[in-house]
């Protein structure tokens, strides 16, 4: 047996080039910089683009033109190169632009701590943008998730035409730890779904899908705009128009939404508190309930990784049966808002934590304890 | 002549505008060259200027205000073969100058068309980075406060390799835009021009009096024979191909067999520049020889160089969960700053606990075994210690041990430096004193 040693940057890094990435665009910030490093290392030599921009809003906009001339494109930052890549994730979300936003997040807000995670960006990533459009986030848990959710975010950016968050944490991004690289499965890979026939429309699509595509570049003349369209790609102010696509870009993301739920799960018959979490956090609560189980106390948990679109058909199937249900979050309480929001007959009990330190399992154990 | 203009959707400017004519003048120059649709993109951002994409029946990408250029280079860096024209006026300008200090830099081949016509046209007005002071414009007086740029002068000061300048009406402007787009590498050709609809009203100008404002600037018709290097595609590609091999993973077998192995949590603590990262680096290959688990999270200063640097490694036989150190079984505390950085750790520790102080170091009061050792007695240089350290931690089998240690060295260096480092730690290893 054989173990692979790296940290969480590196195995993003690598799902990325798995899942067929051929081009980077990014700017240098802690605790990100590692991905835009192995990146570098590893897209040359594949015959990949990796460059850095004059800035995040440069990076982002390199991003958006290599995808619209069909490349599969990664970019990664934290919070502070967010707010930055904030109007061009609207434009790729109200335009269609497939692209994968790695985001290493530390403990904000603003500059905040560079080398202190926390999950800070979990509601920021959702509604960072205008319009309010859905948006997909994913949460890794560890290195292993970094490589494995990449591939998948890379299938969804793909699938659906969309930015595709992954939102890890300085505290998973910057550990290296030992996994099993060879014996993973990964998801198979997703291609764009090209246009084939006549009298193409760049905008035009299934009610519930993305469009069909073709890059700029190409022999059929391709038209992409930041400005609200109709099916052909350019300006509408047609209020029946508008109102479709502003569906369908919602439609798209939702009707897909049980299909996009990625967690892991142990519910226990015999317990009547269900832990509800994310990110690295979910580890210490993995860790607390295995040793309150050594103890006499079942606990169940279930760990997200799918955060947006909230998966709540998941979510109230598997809160039913509890009595209690407390979410743990390295914030001061932001996921637990939709918690709250799908499980309204239910007392949700939080506990977070910002202060640039992980929550420690003894803490979750006291937490669980304290009824 | 053939024409790229869209049929169904003519260019309609406010009469007597400027635009109207540059439109006309791209078009000529992309029959001049011979294009085809297919072969031309055009980018745009908002303002008047951003109404040239729908105009063209070319591929295009009409995107943020001052964004363009970005667009722009991500197309060209994907599709070299694509002639990527940008145009923008005074306001993308302003917004995006970042962009165009970056693209005049880098060098890549776009054509950028500056649409310069002294004010904001489609909000009314405003003042932009190219009003004069003295024009009546949509802000008060604000513009009389500010001084307007020259595009131009500072794009060949950031290495731009093609610069013209001239006015929208000039009767060679085709010719001037197709000797821009032919040029390899970035070019930009500033236009000057009348906003009909918004500046002309209060501010006398005509394509006579714009040809005495391009005379009385500098002048710039072209390449600029100063800045000239090669394309900046072209050179990426070069350099890039020099890059083949694919880095990967590290990967490491099970060597050894310890078949009662307990969970260890070793807690590095030194300062930058005593390879503390590499220690730590040694310490998990090692319990990955074992066939462990291993995680580790460093701690240093961005200011490298300076500062503690800490690395807190788990080993574990079981799945690794919560990734941080809980009750550390090995101390190794070989700096004061280290030590600092966790002090609250050592009131902590089991008795059990293995601590290994260098004989500078002080260290809170503990309850743990501590062991004490003068590593300038054995010649050992401090950026040393830490290596020395894992010697004396696998003698006394303490997390690791020598079989261990040695498969780890054999794991991360070249023969040379394994043998570098086994003479290291042999001078205390192989002492009387541990």
């Amino acid at each position: 047996m054989a173990l692979s040693f790296m940290e969480g940057n590196e195995a993003l890094a690598r799902g990325a080039i798995a899942a067929g990435c051929d081009f980077f665009a990014g700017y240098p910030i802690t605790p990100a910089t590692t991905i835009f490093n192995n990146m570098l290392q590893m897209l040359p030599p594949k015959g990949g683009i990796c460059v850095q921009g004059e800035d995040e809003i440069a990076s982002m906009g390199y991003c958006i033109g290599a995808a619209m001339a069909g490349k599969k494109t990664l970019t990664a930052t934290s919070g502070p190169g967010i707010s930055l890549y904030s109007e061009q994730i609207s434009f790729a979300i109200g335009s269609e632009i497939p692209l994968v936003i790695a985001d290493v997040q530390r403990l904000g807000p603003s500059t905040g701590s560079a080398t202190r995670g926390a999950d800070s960006d979990i509601q920021f990533l959702r509604w960072g943008s205008t319009s309010g459009v859905p948006v997909i986030v994913l949460a890794p848990k560890d290195a292993l998730d970094c490589y494995v959710l990449t591939v998948h975010a890379f299938n969804y950016a793909e699938e659906f035409r969309c930015p595709v968050f992954i939102a890890s944490n300085k505290e998973i991004g910057m550990t290296k730890e030992s996994f099993d690289m060879d014996s993973v499965t990964l998801p198979p890979i997703v291609e764009r779904k090209m246009f084939k026939g006549n009298n193409f429309l760049p905008f035009e699509a299934e009610p519930d899908a993305a469009p069909p595509f073709l890059p700029i570049g190409d022999k059929t003349l391709v038209r992409q705009t930041s400005s609200t369209h109709g099916p052909d790609g350019y300006i509408t102010i047609d209020p029946e128009v508008i109102g479709a696509t502003q569906k369908r870009l919602r439609d798209k993301i939702h009707s897909a939404r049980e299909r996009i739920t990625l967690y892991e799960e142990n519910i226990k018959e015999n317990s009547d508190t269900l832990v509800i979490s994310y990110g690295v956090t979910s580890r210490a609560v993995e860790d607390a309930a295995a040793i309150l189980e050594t103890k006499g106390k079942a606990i169940s948990f279930l760990s997200l990784k799918t955060l947006w679109p909230t998966p709540e058909a998941l979510i109230k199937k598997k809160a039913a049966q509890f009595k209690r249900v407390i979410v743990i979050e390295m914030n001061l309480g932001q996921y637990v808002n939709e918690i709250r929001r799908i499980l309204p007959e239910k007392k949700v009990e939080f506990y977070g934590q910002m202060n640039g330190i992980l929550i420690a399992p003894k803490t979750i154990m006291e937490v669980i304890e304290n009824e | 002549m053939n024409s790229f203009l869209n049929k169904s959707r003519p260019p309609v400017y406010c009469p007597g505008c400027t635009h109207d004519k540059i439109s006309k003048g791209l078009d000529k120059a992309f029959d001049h060259l011979n294009f085809a649709p297919e072969d031309i993109v055009i980018v745009t951002d908002i303002g008047c200027s951003g109404l040239f994409d729908t105009f063209f029946n070319v591929h295009a990408l009409h995107g943020i205000h001052g964004r363009a250029l970005t667009y722009a280079s991500g197309l060209k860096l994907a599709n070299p073969k694509l002639n990527v024209i940008v145009t923008m006026g005074d306001g993308g300008l302003g917004i995006g100058g970042a962009h165009v200090l970056a693209s005049c830099r880098r060098n890549l081949d776009i054509t950028l068309i500056v649409l310069n016509n002294f004010n904001f046209g489609m909000t009314g007005g405003q003042y932009s980075t190219t009003t004069p002071m003295d024009a009546v414009v949509g802000s008060e007086f604000l513009n009389q406060a500010e001084m307007p740029l020259d595009i131009c002068a500072i794009a060949q000061s950031a290495g731009a390799t093609y610069i013209d300048r001239c006015s929208g009406h000039d009767d060679l402007l085709q010719k001037k835009i197709a000797a821009a787009i032919t040029h390899k590498g970035f070019s930009m050709i500033e236009t000057l021009g009348m906003c009909t609809g918004r500046y002309t009203k209060r501010n006398p100008l005509t394509p006579k009096s714009i040809d005495k404002i391009v005379a009385d600037m500098p002048e710039y018709s072209g390449v600029v024979e100063k800045n000239n290097r090669p394309e900046y595609g072209e050179r990426y590609t070069a350099l890039a191909k020099e890059r083949t091999i694919f880095p990967k993973a590290v990967t490491i077998e099970k060597q050894i067999d310890i078949p009662d192995y307990e969970r260890q949590e070793v807690v590095i603590l030194g300062s930058a520049g005593m390879r503390i990262v590499t220690a730590g680096d040694l310490v998990c290959n090692a319990g990955i020889c074992a066939g462990m688990n291993v995680s580790m999270k460093n701690d240093y200063n961005i200011t490298v160089l300076r500062g503690q640097s800490v690395s807190e490694i788990l080993i574990s036989p079981q799945k690794i969960g919560y990734p941080g150190i809980e009750s550390p079984t090995v101390v190794l505390a070989l700096s004061d700053e280290g030590v600092a950085r966790r002090k609250n750790i050592f009131a902590t520790l089991k008795q059990a606990t293995f601590v290994l102080k260098e004989k500078s170091v002080d260290i809170p009061k503990t309850g743990a075994n501590v062991v004490e050792i003068d590593f300038r007695q054995f010649k050992i240089k401090k950026h040393d210690w830490a290596l020395a350290a894992l010697g004396i931690i696998a003698k006394k089998e303490k997390a690791i041990n020598k079989p261990m240690l040695e498969s780890a060295l054999k794991t991360r260096f070249n023969e040379k430096v394994v043998q570098l480092s086994m003479q290291t730690i042999g001078k205390i290893y192989d002492s009387e004193i541990i």
